[in-house]
């Protein structure tokens, strides 16, 4: 499963080879099992895989296991700041998503009873991804850390990946989507899906690149109310850039709870209930302000289309 | 061998009839295939325009991301279980009345899964990665399943269609050998493989015949689960049934029957056959394409129950539109016009002759296409995240394509009917009701290979 156009990343590289080897192992052990055993082995190997392989890979190395809480305490949709949800546009600013992909989108959500909340939605990183299951080129697949990429450069657009998620966190270049100059000079990379191309898959990568590095996603960076925690679930650490919380406590001491868990797919992203009560939002103040793609604004004659009909 | 034998009035007939479109090539026929190219080089414009553009030029759009294209594509896949499993059956239960049915049915299961990969194709992003399907594909993904079992299927067909076909190859052979073209004579010289209709190659054809039949079966089966398991291995609440595969193999069948019954009526009257394909083969055709009405009802209250009475999650909005939402008008229509209407035009004894039953067809045909568009738009149209039911409306291109894909399926059984013979003459010369100088073998297909073997 190898990908073209992102040499020189040799971390990743060694990311992958662990990840490559570790399934080689696999296929080794199903060859030497007996005729009777094959079926037995063959259903535990999808399993193993379907939940993440490599993540208890033989390494030396400790493996990170990125994840991500949101704590819907916090999020108010920024009305406190009278702007579109900052981090969607964070985003979209620094992958140069095209209009209209939301990687991090964020829904208003009726409550039960009455009043609304604002829900941030990027990709849940499933460590059961449907999508990676139902892909029949490999050009979606999970990595040993835990991220669900997107090799625009295998990918053949048949977008059986976006009929698969079942949080609807996968979006197709539906034209040939614009590509700012300044993106041009970018080497594309599936941690890096710039510049966009037409007739493929893109979602949210988890922003990889920047995690190896030591920075947030732009999503965290981007929060003014600091709700976005990322993190590490084997060193147990998580930072929204302002505190730094224990992770998995963190989680169970605020009754954390993951999305559409009753589906299975194991996500990486943990919500904290909640409604804005912490910035002082009442659940009666609805109202989101469109989001703005202030980058393709600025090129001419962008292609842009609309989420749904036409 | 052959060639000397003398012929009855009705084996002379039966000769005239369907050796004449080989023959002759009437203006009828030469401007439905000037109409059709027509169709095609619009489809083809139309296809420059998604090729340069993208999907753009759809409807579909990240919310209803399949649309018309995947109807289309599960439509003619169920269409192609008429010929193979229909033929197969019907030679298995040694049916006799099957005879001037099969070859036609065959022809239309090679017709429909060559239009069935071809709107496959205009669905795809990236059609020139298509190769790598085959260079990457990995066997967990329902698509991949899907284009082995398509490829397994289109090639089994062609054998069981081509195998059918040596004796009659070797008839025109030799009974058309003046009259042709040098090409001509030799595609069939070539392609008869020598046949000369003797008793070992008699033995040897029922053989194939009836290894192919009983493999075609499964396969079939295979074919159309393998396509409901697109839909439901996703996690999308209308698709999540267990129902599924035998649903769209029911449902294949259905239509399949439909497809023949429609192409015997026209083959009917543009080859005057009606002295071969009688009112008896309509109404056969007929009773089994109500019963597997009934069946398709069994199945829709089966999953609409189960669905409706516990409503659990999106499920009651699904119901609504269906029921009474934007999709009400097509699962109406599939329910009255595609369900009840054919099986009460069969049932009653007034409307059960040939009009009735080419009408119950047509309109099972256009019920089954519906049915399509409604698992496709009705499995996508759930809201995954708190937003708006999205909205979908086909454009200009996908019905141009539509078309063109029509089209396409209509000239492949036209250009097949130009070169070999509509019915299964050797079949049919069998059950002649004269026996007198006919050397065929009577075998029946399944024993044929022991009983004849000594």
């Amino acid at each position: 499963m190898s990908s073209p156009g992102h040499d020189g990343d040799s971390q990743q590289d060694e990311n992958r080879r662990k990840w490559l080897l570790s399934r080689r192992r696999l296929l080794k052990l199903m060859g030497m099992a007996g005729a009777s055993a094959v079926a037995m082995q063959l259903g535990g190997g999808l399993i193993k895989m379907a939940s993440g392989a490599g993540e208890d890979a033989s390494s030396p190395k400790r493996l990170r296991r990125w994840g991500m809480i949101i704590d819907l305490r916090r999020c108010d949709g920024c009305q406190s700041q009278e702007t579109p949800p900052k981090c969607t546009e964070a985003c979209i600013d620094g992958h140069f998503a095209p209009e209209p992909m939301e990687w991090i989108e964020v829904y208003e959500h009726k409550l039960p009873g009455s009043g609304t909340r604002f829900l941030p939605t990027p990709c849940m990183q499933c460590q059961n991804p449907p999508c990676v299951n139902v892909c029949p080129v490999g050009a979606t697949w999970s990595t040993p850390e835990g991220h669900v990429l997107i090799d625009q450069n295998r990918c053949i657009g048949c977008r059986m990946c976006m009929a698969a998620c079942p949080y609807e966190r996968r979006f197709f270049t539906w034209g040939q989507p614009s590509i700012p100059p300044e993106a041009l000079f970018l080497d594309y990379s599936p941690e890096h899906q710039v510049p966009a191309k037409k007739g493929v898959v893109y979602k949210c990568d988890f922003c990889p690149e920047m995690a190896r590095s030591g920075r947030l996603p732009f999503c965290a960076q981007a929060c003014p109310q600091h709700a976005i925690y990322y993190g590490d679930l084997e060193e147990d650490l998580a930072t929204n850039g302002e505190e730094v919380v224990q992770f998995t406590t963190f989680l169970s001491r605020n009754n954390a709870y993951r999305y559409k868990e009753d589906l299975g797919t194991n996500p990486r992203v943990y919500y904290i209930p909640g409604h804005g009560e912490v910035v002082g939002r009442t659940p009666d103040q609805a109202g989101k302000l469109p989001t703005r793609w202030k980058w393709q604004q600025t090129v001419q004659g962008a292609t842009t289309w609309k989420r749904s009909g036409h | 061998m052959e060639t000397v034998r003398s012929l009855t009035p009705f084996q002379q007939r039966l000769q005239e009839r369907s050796l004449a479109p080989l023959q002759r090539t009437s203006k009828a026929y030469l401007a439905l295939i000037t109409v059709l190219v027509a169709v095609i080089a619009w489809g083809a414009f139309a296809y420059f325009t998604q090729a340069r553009d993208g999907l753009i030029v759809t409807g579909m759009r990240d919310r209803i991301s399949w649309g018309l294209y995947v109807a289309l594509f599960i439509f003619f896949i169920g269409a192609s279980m008429a010929g193979t499993f229909v033929s197969a059956i019907l030679r298995i239960t040694q049916a006799g009345w099957r005879k001037p049915v099969t070859r036609s049915a065959e022809m239309v299961t090679v017709a429909a899964l060559i239009v069935a990969a071809l709107f496959i194709t205009f669905d795809i992003g990236r059609p020139e990665r298509i190769p790598f399907i085959l260079l990457f594909g990995r066997w967990e993904s329902p698509l991949v399943w899907d284009v082995y079992g398509l490829s397994t299927y289109l090639v089994g067909s062609l054998i069981y269609l081509y195998a059918a076909l040596i004796p009659d190859l070797a008839y025109v052979r030799d009974r058309l050998n003046v009259s042709l073209s040098g090409l001509r004579r030799w595609f069939f010289a070539a392609f008869a493989l020598g046949w000369r209709g003797t008793p070992k190659q008699h033995r040897y054809l029922n053989i194939t015949l009836a290894l192919m039949m009983i493999l075609m079966v499964p396969v079939a089966v295979m074919m159309h689960t393998v396509t409901s398991w697109i839909f439901a291995m996703t996690l999308r609440e209308p698709w999540d049934s267990p129902l599924f595969g035998i649903y769209f193999v029911g449902g294949a069948i259905f239509s399949g029957l439909g497809i023949i019954i429609i192409l015997m009526a026209i083959l009917r009257k543009a080859q005057g056959l009606e002295e071969f394909i009688t009112e008896k083969h309509f109404r056969y055709l007929g009773y089994m394409m109500a019963a597997f009405a009934m069946i398709m009802l069994f199945f829709n209250a089966n999953e609409l129950v189960t669905h409706a009475y516990k409503l659990r999650g999106h499920i009651s909005l699904h119901l609504e539109e269906m029921f009474a939402g934007a999709l009400a008008p097509y699962f109406w229509t599939y329910f009255w016009g595609g369900l009840v209407l054919p099986v009460i035009i069969i049932a009653l004894p007034a409307t059960r002759n040939i009009p009735g039953i080419i009408a119950a067809a047509v309109l099972v045909n256009v019920g089954m296409f519906l049915e399509r568009y409604l698992i496709v738009i009705g499995g996508m149209h759930l809201p995954l995240n708190p937003y708006e039911i999205p909205t979908y409306t086909p454009t200009w291109v996908e019905w141009s394509l539509t078309a063109a894909g029509v089209a396409t399926f209509v000239l492949i059984i036209a250009l097949l009917l130009k070169l070999v013979p509509s019915v299964a003459m050797w079949e049919m010369l069998e059950e002649s009701p004269s026996e007198e100088g006919l050397s065929v073998p009577r075998v029946p297909v399944l024993a044929g290979a022991t009983k004849e073997g000594d």
